[in-house]
């Protein structure tokens, strides 16, 4: 069957146990996380969760459902129409061209955020698949370290 | 009022109206041992093995319909009990365990008996939960009570650090729940139930796929006015056992691997099934390509993850059973003729009477099969019947004709060998006007054989019939069909003196080989009213059959009347 992409918003009660549970859903029942991310909804006891994971029609539609049926989970939201956004740092060494990497940086929305004795840290927020393309064009200058955080998602 | 931890608990269970907690004691449970000891609310039992509590527990839930209750203490006591735990999950039984913890401040340092029971427990309960607060205790128990027995039900740990035990706070048992994320669906969708009608009007070959559900959700007098009215013909799962009643003429039997004949065939048949609280699991299905392929599924269910899981689903109905049934029934009053299947069940008999449940019985060694119909001879309705896991387990579920549903305990998603013994201590607790007898195999009644000393301490008069034929028999068949008769580590020749070692324990024991020395020795147990253990010499190399090769197609099945030389289907 044909695998496709697909980022998926849990909206959880905010307790301690709740990403376990939910990232061993994951392993448990072998469904793919390609990226997962929390942070707590402002002013609520509960928490914001995105995964974006890929399966078959038939494994996504069990994703959303076992993951309805875990007790603090509110509401899973298998995103259509959405906004998505993934942040990446990279860490460039001092040698490099500053206002080269500014401008790549530019280009992707981001900017140079850091800059130290022996290296500079640029940043990135931009679609998944732009995030990629900023990464590959960044290779020349010899990136030291890259974090990618996951993504995150708002429904249009 | 103020009271310490451990006596919310005491008082949290009795508020339940639990009358039995099975259980064991341990360091960091002691707190509410202590307080066990002071109360008269309900009743403890010991086990003589944290796994067995659990599992007599989950046997009083499944014949009680009530929420089982276990108590363990943390590390080993816990660990022991995930079995029970991951036994009750897979077959949705509605049970509230409470483990001790090790102190808050000590989690997480690697401290004496101390095990992560959240971590480990998550995936085989339906939820758990660790008290961080003692304030937040008694909402808790409330919560692990509702969670257990409310939607599709399962088991809920409780985790309960010593320190929370210890302490003294203020006791008010909610009456509410209060759980927003929470919100099961019990009544079916009334679009989805007229579709469904409309669906089994047009039907010709309609069947009822009846599973365990049915027996959860208490529907089986709303199932038998359903088939009744309709004319429907119907299986059963392992699971559903019971639910139409041996003697009904619309019941096929079993289907799955050891399904029969007509049951396996109308299966494969139809061109519509009702499926009731079933989940088309791999040992119903066979392999699923060939499964059911000129039907049309209704797949109702209370858990909506069921749904469209393995099959795809025409008509999916969310729900409680009994729910949607009265829905159904009052739906489709006068739009169904009963005549219109007669066709439809015609052919179904004929394959019944083509290939029927039989075996061949003998004079010279006594066949499992003859001590199971034997066993429906002489106490029919009037027992409960628990099991263990293997052949002699589905000797039963084929030959025993059970009336009623509840009137068969088994362990059928998990498949856990141990069961039957502890589990029958539970039924018979719950149900102590019965007769319980658990049908075990030398294989499986080692695996908990410590409780005849819980069940001669206790008096609970449970009677064990081990079908011996001195194999792990359900491996040893297969090893005979798919590997070339290689017997590797099959063989019990081995083993104890189970008369002896059961007189040892203070029950009573009978060696039998003959037709006449059973008889005599079940009718001596049922007197005698103490633990029994009836060992029965049977027939070595008796093979389970029908059967359905692993993954093969349902359709496809080894008869007793053939040749059997079948090579596991890939």
């Amino acid at each position: 069957m044909n695998e496709v992409r697909r980022v998926i918003s849990v909206l959880v009660e905010n307790e301690s146990s709740v990403l376990s549970r939910i990232s061993g859903l994951f392993a448990g029942r072998a469904y793919n996380i390609e990226t997962l991310t929390v942070a707590p909804i402002p002013n609520s006891n509960h928490s914001h969760i995105t995964i974006a994971t890929k399966g078959d029609e038939k494994t996504l539609e069990q994703i959303t459902k076992q993951l309805h049926k875990l007790i603090p989970v509110y509401k899973v939201i298998e995103h259509n129409q959405m906004v998505e956004k993934e942040m990446v740092l990279i860490k460039f060494p001092i040698e490099q061209n500053l206002a080269d990497i500014q401008v790549l940086c530019s280009a992707y929305n981001g900017g140079i955020v850091n800059v130290g004795e022996e290296m500079i840290i640029g940043m990135v927020a931009d679609e998944p698949f732009r995030v990629k393309h900023f990464i590959e064009a960044s290779k020349r200058y010899n990136p030291i370290e890259v974090v990618r955080g996951g993504v995150v998602a708002i429904e249009r | 009022m103020k009271m310490k931890g451990a006596q919310m608990v005491c008082e949290a269970l009795i508020a339940e109206g639990v009358k039995t907690v099975f259980g064991y004691p341990g360091g960091a449970i002691m707190n509410v041992y202590d307080e066990i000891y002071k109360q008269d609310g309900f009743e403890h039992i010991l086990n003589r093995h944290e796994q067995a509590s659990v599992h007599a527990a989950d046997g009083y839930a499944r014949a009680s319909g009530e929420v089982g209750v276990a108590m363990v203490t943390s590390g080993p006591g816990f660990t022991n009990a995930v079995t029970g735990l991951a036994t009750a999950y897979m077959d949705s039984i509605p049970m509230v365990v409470i483990s001790g913890q090790v102190p808050l401040s000590l989690i997480g340092t690697d401290g004496f008996q101390e095990i992560d029971a959240i971590g480990i427990s998550r995936p085989c309960t339906k939820h758990n939960f660790l008290v961080r607060e003692l304030s937040d205790l008694p909402r808790i128990l409330k919560e692990a009570f509702h969670i257990a027995r409310s939607g599709r039900p399962g088991p809920v740990l409780v985790d309960i650090p010593k320190d929370i035990t210890a302490e003294i706070g203020e006791f008010v048992y909610p009456d509410r729940i209060n759980i927003p994320s929470y919100n099961p669906t019990v009544k079916g969708n009334k679009r989805q139930i007229e579709k469904a009608i409309n669906a089994i009007v047009k039907a010709k070959k309609p069947l009822l796929y009846i599973g365990g559900g049915a027996v959860l959700s208490n529907a089986s007098d709303l199932i038998r006015e359903f088939a009744q009215t309709t004319q429907i013909p119907a299986v059963e799962t392992l699971m559903a056992r019971g639910v139409m009643g041996a003697k009904n003429p619309l019941l096929l039997g079993m289907l799955g691997m050891h399904g029969n004949y007509a049951s396996n065939m109308a299966m494969s048949e139809t061109d519509l099934i009702i499926s009731l609280g079933a989940r088309f699991d791999d040992r119903v299905t066979g392999k699923l390509s060939e499964f059911a392929k000129y039907a049309k599924i209704i797949h109702i269910d209370i858990d909506p993850a069921n749904i469209g899981k393995l099959v795809n689903v025409d008509y999916p109905i969310v729900g409680d059973v009994s729910n949607v049934l009265t829905k159904l029934i009052n739906g489709i009053n006068g739009k169904v003729n009963p005549e219109a299947y007669s066709d439809w069940r015609e052919v179904l008999e004929r394959y019944d009477a083509l290939h029927p449940q039989s075996y061949e019985d003998s004079n010279k060694v006594l066949k499992p099969q003859w001590i199971i119909e034997r066993l429906g001879e002489l106490l029919g309705e009037e027992a409960i019947i628990t099991s263990d896991v293997g052949q002699h387990q589905m000797w039963t579920a084929q030959h025993y004709p059970f009336d009623r549903p509840r009137q068969w305990i088994n362990s059928g998603g998990l498949g856990t060998m141990g069961f039957g013994f502890p589990a029958s201590l539970g039924v018979k607790k719950a149900k102590p006007e019965k007769t319980v007898v658990n049908i075990t195999g030398d294989g499986s009644i080692l695996m908990n054989i410590q409780e005849l000393v819980t069940a001669a301490e206790y008096k609970i008069p449970v009677i064990n019939i081990i079908l011996n034929n001195h194999f792990l028999g359900m491996v040893r068949q297969w090893q005979t069909f798919f590997y070339e008769e290689r017997y590797s580590e099959t063989d019990l020749s081995f083993q104890p003196n189970f008369k002896a070692l059961t007189e040892a324990c203070g029950g009573v024991g009978y060696d039998v080989s003959t037709k006449k020395e059973f008889d005599e020795a079940l009718k001596d147990a049922i007197e005698k009213d103490k633990v029994a253990f009836i060992n029965v010499q049977v027939a070595r190399f008796e093979n389970v059959l029908p059967m359905v090769p692993a993954n093969g197609a349902l359709y496809n099945m080894m008869l007793p009347t053939k040749n059997i030389e079948a090579k596991e289907t890939k």
